[in-house]
């Protein structure tokens, strides 16, 4: 630390030394774009060298002053600011933290022949990564789009890898368009906070004194735009078709980290740049978080895709985020900072336990598609025995998206819950009875997303191999394994030591609601973890582990020492059947049943039933989104028609078209006259 | 003529420069009256001729040295080189006579009137403002432009609306130099090497599209836009 009370530059420095480093690591890819020993032995992991420099940099820069700096690039007159400070260190750290996860992984994981060249490969996953620290980094709004926009593109490179397959193509373009509208949406939500005085710079955006209704609209504008990014319902529907497209550390990286840089935005735009937030505001966000995390459960859980399922889990969980965001809004609107920076808290500790569980499904998920080339959960299964390694890290990480204890993310659930409860503190009578029914939409999120994860980890590793090939499918390499490992790590410490990551995010919390939580925690001891009071609610990881591992001990000795002295073996029952398949186990679609059931209105369900005297019954089922037909597709078809009356200008005759220019110039003349 | 018959006596330069102007204007009106493509051609060289004797009299009379330097280039380039490429193209594209109209001429030349009189409307306060000596013929420049679009607009074929889009920037150039004593040299330079350009590249084009399409009537390329509506 003394270090650093020398030089606070220090860490700002390092994360640009290693956004260069990237950027060269990327370049040096394209030099040998077809040596995939040279671009995944050595690049990679040089690449992850840097990604542990800028998480460590990151992880001083969250305790000390911000820094600025002024970077000569740019247009003429127009140079880049940068500034650094708890809460774009804390989202680098994000970045890092999962960046190096990845790149571990994707040491182990790229093959020969799949997709693009392994260098461009390469070059577009690091840009990926600078331009996402940039957007970080970024203290004025056009560095900010210009990181936001190569961030964009580089993804949408990284989703369209396979672009031969036609589905691929299609669910790039649509990222690709959506990517763009939340886009237009930022950049207006800049130019309504410039208010037509002063530069770009977040602090002349700061600085601007916007009325109301202004400040109301940049702040929908930024709700739209960010939320286009993050996936807030109704703008949601690239994710599902990207995630799955993409190759599977890129998925995690887009799900891990990307999501973040829209909440690490829209938190940046709220909380920092515009005037002390109005109460409303808060009410949208939250009732949209909360309507996505539901939405987004319900449809991970009908799923049979292992990666769309995850992406559907990956909406409601910045659902989830969503809704923390808006409590922390409506909290901080009636200067509530306890319950403010307690809310804050809950949704940052979310984004880095999401980034964390959800990037580690998704390499499993890759390791399981490349030793069995099947996506599809009906295809899978028994793989505990081939993977255990995957099997394994993966279930820590089904866990933690489950939110069991003592696994990281009960920590951030049980922390937004307790945030939902004290509302009644509001001075609003309405909110006062709203918002507790809002914590029921998150339990009942949070259950159905342990059901999900039921599901997933059940259907994928456990029973019996759905498939012939199955059986010869291979647990992933030392590489690949590494960077599982990493990510399980994570879960389980974040789970277990909660209060030191809350010291971490009082930082953050603190310039942004003027709060800590630091108080609160350091009041008790490091065993027990209350956030507001320790007669209200508290929380004790470490002695809830011990108490859940002395009870599995009890029980495995009772068990092995008292049941098993008086076992009997015997045929087991074979409940009539005498012969066993493995077609005979609960199916991704069977799982999935009830809530097709009792959500059915929510689905768009297109059943196909087998004549009852079909000698090749099929059955098939697919779950569509109401939203895709109710919403885009008017919109696609309204534009269309436009198109058509636009097109009815275009007849082929450049006489015509002279006429139509010289009767503008006429019209022109006659007005400047 | 209002400005013009405002002004007390004129002096030598503004009459012969009204002169020009009125030529210019007559020769715009035959141009839109013309069906012959040959024809065309020489009443484009006489008008380039005129413009670069405007251009000398305005010389003369203002002592900007420069003004020699863009008659000379007008007249190199107006009278002589693109008269010549156009020559040779309808000689090697067979398309020297008569060219139909979209519109028929009596019609044409009553909406030539409106424009003139629209143009000089319109250019009545600019040239109350302006000091220049040939400020009465703003007027006569802009109806040029505009009486060489409307001929791009009604004719049929490729090789009159060439003309027509050389006419209009004759109808610039003209406006340049009574309006400001003419565009700085760089301009004016690179402003007649576009137009060179564009006449080549014009040239060659016509033969692909007479390859493509066997003809050079521009209701063949009517085809070339989208489909199904």
């Amino acid at each position: 630390m003394y270090l650093l009370d020398a030089a606070p530059a220090v860490p700002l420095d390092l994360i640009l030394g290693v956004v260069l480093f990237w950027l060269l690591i990327g370049v040096a890819g394209v030099l040998r774009p077809r040596s995939l020993r040279f671009v995944s032995r050595l690049l990679f992991p040089l690449g992850a060298v840097g990604s542990v420099v800028l998480m460590l940099a990151a992880l001083l820069a969250v305790r000390v002053p911000p820094v600025v700096a002024v970077l000569p690039l740019g247009l003429p007159d127009l140079p880049f600011h940068l500034r650094l400070d708890a809460l774009s260190a804390f989202f680098v750290m994000l970045v890092g933290a999962v960046a190096l996860g990845v790149s571990l992984f994707s040491v182990g994981y790229f093959r020969r022949g799949e997709g693009a060249l392994p260098g461009l490969l390469c070059l577009q996953y690091h840009v990926f990564l600078s331009s996402m620290v940039m957007v970080m980094l970024a203290d004025d709004a056009y560095l900010f789009m210009v990181a936001w926009e190569t961030m964009a593109l580089s993804s949408y490179f990284l989703v369209t890898t396979s672009h031969r397959i036609a589905e691929i193509r299609r669910a790039g373009f649509l990222y690709l368009l959506i990517a763009h509208i939340g886009a237009i949406a930022i950049l207006l939500c800049f130019g309504v906070m410039h208010g037509g005085g002063g530069d770009y710079t977040f602090d002349a955006l700061r600085a601007s004194e916007l009325p109301v209704f202004w400040a109301s609209t940049a702040f929908l504008l930024a709700l739209f735009g960010f939320g286009a990014k993050a996936g807030l319902l109704p703008l949601h529907v690239w994710l599902p078709e990207a995630h799955p497209a993409a190759p599977s550390p890129v998925s995690a990286l887009m799900s891990g980290v990307m999501l973040k840089t829209a909440i690490y935005g829209f938190l940046r735009i709220t909380f920092d740049l515009l005037p002390t937030p109005l109460w409303w505001w808060g009410v949208v966000t939250l009732v949209l978080g909360l309507m996505t995390a539901l939405f987004g459960v319900m449809f991970a859980a009908v799923q049979s895709d292992m990666k769309r399922l995850l992406a559907y889990s990956s909406i409601e969980n910045i659902g989830i985020i969503f809704a923390g965001a808006g409590l922390a809004i409506i909290f901080h609107a009636y200067s509530n900072p306890h319950l403010a920076a307690l809310a804050l808290v809950a949704t940052l500790y979310h984004c880095l336990n999401h980034a964390f569980f959800k990037s580690l499904l998704f390499l499993g998920t890759g390791s399981v598609l490349h030793s069995t080339h099947e996506r599809n959960l009906g295809k899978l299964g028994g793989l505990i025995r081939n993977m255990p390694w995957v099997a394994g890290l993966s279930l820590i990480g089904a866990l933690a998206i489950a939110g069991l204890p003592p696994l990281n993310g009960f920590v951030s659930e049980w922390l937004l819950l307790q945030a939902f409860l004290f509302s009644p503190g509001l001075p609003n009578p309405y909110l006062n009875m709203l918002v507790p029914l809002g914590s029921a939409a998150l339990v009942l999120a949070a259950a159905l997303s342990g059901y999900v994860m039921v599901k997933f980890y059940g259907v994928i590793f456990l029973g019996r191999p759905r498939e012939e090939k199955l059986n010869e499918a291979r647990d992933a390499g030392i590489w690949e394994r590494l960077g599982l490992a990493w990510f399980a790590l994570g879960c389980i410490v974040f789970g277990l030591f909660p209060m030191a990551v809350i010291l971490l995010l009082d930082h953050v919390s603190l310039p942004l609601v003027n709060f800590t939580l630091s108080a609160a925690v350091s009041g008790n001891s490091w065993l027990l973890f209350a956030p507001v009071a320790a007669e209200r609610a508290s929380y004790g990881p470490l002695l809830l582990l011990l108490g859940i591992t002395g009870t599995l001990l009890v029980t495995f000795v009772a068990v092995r020492v008292f049941y098993h002295g008086r076992t009997r073996r015997g045929a087991a029952w074979d409940c009539g059947y005498p012969e066993q398949t493995s077609r005979m186990q609960d199916t991704a679609e069977g799982f999935g049943q009830p809530i097709t059931q009792i959500f059915e209105p929510f689905f768009r369900v297109r059943r196909q039933m087998p004549d009852p005297f079909s000698s090749e019954p099929v059955y098939a089922k697919t779950n569509e989104d109401h939203l895709w037909y109710w919403l885009y597709l008017p919109i696609a078809r309204a534009n269309e028609r436009i198109a058509s009356w636009i097109g009815l200008l275009q007849h082929g005759r450049i006489h015509l078209y002279l006429l139509y220019s010289f009767v503008t110039l006429l019209a022109l003349l006659l007005f400047m006259h | 003529m209002s400005t013009l018959s405002a002004l007390p006596a004129m002096p030598m330069s503004v009459q012969l420069i009204n002169l020009m102007a009125s030529l210019m204007l007559l020769i715009a009106f035959a141009m839109l009256a013309q069906r012959r493509i040959r024809s065309l051609i020489y009443l484009f060289a006489w008008q380039g001729a005129v413009l670069a004797v405007n251009c000398l009299i305005v010389a003369w009379y203002t002592g900007h040295g420069e003004l020699y330097l863009s008659a000379f280039f007008t007249v190199l380039l107006k009278v002589i080189a693109l008269p010549l490429v156009l020559h040779y193209l309808i000689r090697k594209l067979d398309i020297q006579w008569d060219v139909e109209t979209l519109i028929n001429i009596p019609t044409t030349m009553l909406a030539g009137i409106v424009l003139v009189v629209f143009a000089f409307n319109l250019a009545l306060p600019i040239s109350q403002l302006a000091g220049t000596i040939t400020r009465g013929t703003l007027g006569i420049a802009i109806a040029v432009v505009l009486l060489a679009f409307l001929m791009m607009i009604t004719r049929r074929k490729a090789v009159p609306q060439v003309i027509g889009f050389l006419a209009m920037e004759n109808g610039l150039f003209f406006a340049a130099t009574s309006a400001t004593y003419g565009m700085p040299m760089v301009v004016e330079l690179g402003i007649l090497l576009d137009v060179l350009m564009g006449v080549l590249i014009l040239g060659i084009f016509f033969f692909h599209v007479r390859e493509a399409f066997d003809s050079l009537d521009l209701k063949h390329m009517e085809k070339l836009k989208e489909s199904g509506e």
